[in-house]
């Protein structure tokens, strides 16, 4: 028999619906105004780690690519002068799927104009309290490293993560990229340590995306961005933001190197978002918070499809 | 054979790995909140029946592995080799001790087992879930005690030892499920 029945109960979706009001009353009082940026763009995300899905018409040659995150459009505004603003959204990444990820999930992003990435975590926990009980507390990259392995992920050889994944963990490749090492440990033997509401900070330079980076007490050139985990489970990504057209610039041709070698895709550069950053965008921290997950914490449900009307 | 992706990872895909052929079980995807995503991958080793988890970086590939599974009537037992033939083509399979493994306890001529072809070869034999086989050694049979809920060991002709209730006799035909070697009943023929 065919299943056409939604995959959240009807109960859920009145929950969603509500949670869906209630954060755009959160953003309506504090006057940081709704944007609905295009999902459809011709330029699209460029790190090696995030797939977009291209939409093509049948008559046509022109492409467009659904939109991972509103990011480089909303940045786009806020250096045309629109102040506050924050998306609440459909985005997209292909082969995303599983417990905790769907192909085309619900994205709350906000920006704030002259803000530091400290106070935008302070509005960040403001939010979640409302929808999830509990302290929360502050953490660094470093410490959780050192707290769960032993190991200092800003200085330790590539050989001492290879051994030291092959003692906890069977991994079926091998790489001289320090990064997935610290990937594979991270996502597999720290976050799900991170129980109750965390913050880790300062992940590694290499690890920036699209934030600044500084260097931290011991020497160690890091990022200025954070991460909030509930539970094990990743809810939001935020950065106090690079503003410098060249060094972003430098960073996306990077990563088209790194999709050259791993002999993936390679989409076109956002020229569009490069102006506007070489133009001037006003100093500010912003953050992305998976909004599909907010609501699977809140209710406590372990799959994305029980909280989705149906799965994609 | 195809090679797949991690993306093509799911539950009965056989590939293979370390040079052995495996089926995967389950496969579940773990990605950082940025960076690089992993496939967890738990296989079974077809060969030694073995369960093993693996993390592949999402994008890997393993080769896909020339297995299959048929139905098949098992004829006979030549002292070494188990026979079995395909219904439909008749044609004719031998398989080793390596590859019947304790499915021998279980199986009966005439039963349809489910024989796991490698490159040609049978690897593995899978018994029915349920057989009936009859007891050739036990006690005697504690006549009317059917209610007290004892048990007693009875052979049958293969080999394998059962836990039957206590009313049970030389001769009796039972029930079993092969996945667990439990009595699940008297049977009638």
């Amino acid at each position: 028999m065919t299943d056409w029945k939604p995959s959240a109960d009807i109960a859920m979706l009145h929950k969603r619906a509500a949670l869906l009001a209630s954060v755009r009353q959160f953003f309506a009082v504090r006057s940081v105004m709704e944007v609905d940026v295009p999902v459809m763009a011709h330029a699209t995300v460029t790190d090696p780690n995030i797939e977009s899905f291209s939409v093509r018409t049948p008559a046509t040659t022109s492409k467009y690519y659904l939109m991972t995150s509103p990011e480089f459009y909303i940045k786009r505004l806020l250096a045309a002068g629109c102040g506050a603003v924050y998306y609440l959204g459909k985005a997209f990444r292909a082969e995303e799927s599983g417990s905790r990820h769907s192909p085309e999930f619900t994205m709350l992003e906000w920006y704030r104009p002259q803000w530091t990435a400290q106070q935008l975590m302070e509005e960040v926990s403001t939010l979640v309290a409302n929808y999830i009980d509990g302290d929360i507390h502050k953490t660094t990259y470093r410490q959780v490293f050192l707290n769960h392995l032993g190991i200092d992920p800003h200085t330790v050889s590539v050989a001492a993560l290879k051994a030291l994944a092959h003692e906890r963990l069977s991994p079926a490749f091998d790489s001289e990229d320090r990064n997935i090492w610290l990937d594979l440990l991270f996502s597999h033997l720290v976050e799900p340590q991170l129980q109750g509401k965390v913050f880790v900070e300062q992940f590694p330079a290499a690890q920036a995306a699209l934030a600044q980076t500084f260097v931290d007490a011991y020497g160690n050139r890091v990022a200025a961005r954070f991460e909030l985990y509930i539970n094990g489970v990743e809810i939001a990504n935020g950065y106090q933001e690079e503003l410098d057209a060249e060094v972003l610039a430098a960073r996306f041709l990077e990563n088209i190197e790194l999709r050259k070698s791993r002999g993936q895709t390679l989409p076109p550069i956002d020229e569009k978002f490069l102006a506007a950053m070489a133009a001037g965008m006003p100093p500010c921290a912003g953050v992305a918070l998976g909004f599909d997950r907010l609501l699977m914490i809140a209710s406590g449900e372990n799959n994305i499809a029980a909280v989705l009307p149906f799965p994609s | 054979m195809a090679s797949y992706s991690t993306s093509e990872f799911k539950g009965g895909l056989k590939v293979m790995l370390d040079g052995d052929p495996c089926s995967i079980l389950d496969n579940e995807n773990v990605k950082p909140g940025k960076g690089q995503a992993f496939s967890r991958t738990r296989l079974k080793n077809l060969k030694t029946g073995r369960v093993l988890e693996k993390t592949f970086k999402s994008g890997d590939t393993l080769e896909g592995a020339d297995v299959a599974d048929r139905d098949m009537q098992y004829l006979y037992n030549d002292g070494e080799y188990w026979h079995f033939m395909e219904p439909e083509s008749f044609e004719q399979y031998q398989a080793d001790k390596n590859a019947v493994g304790d499915a021998a306890l279980w199986m009966k001529e005439e039963d349809v087992c489910m024989v796991t072809l490698y490159n040609g070869s049978p690897l593995a034999v899978t018994p029915p879930n349920h057989v009936v086989m009859e007891v050739m050694e036990t006690d005697p049979g504690l006549r009317g005690d059917t209610a007290t809920g004892g048990t007693k060991p009875a052979k049958l002709a293969t080999g394998a030892v059962v836990k039957v209730p206590l009313f049970m006799n030389v001769g009796d035909l039972i029930r079993i499920d092969t996945r667990t070697g439990e009595y699940l009943g008297r049977a009638k023929e």
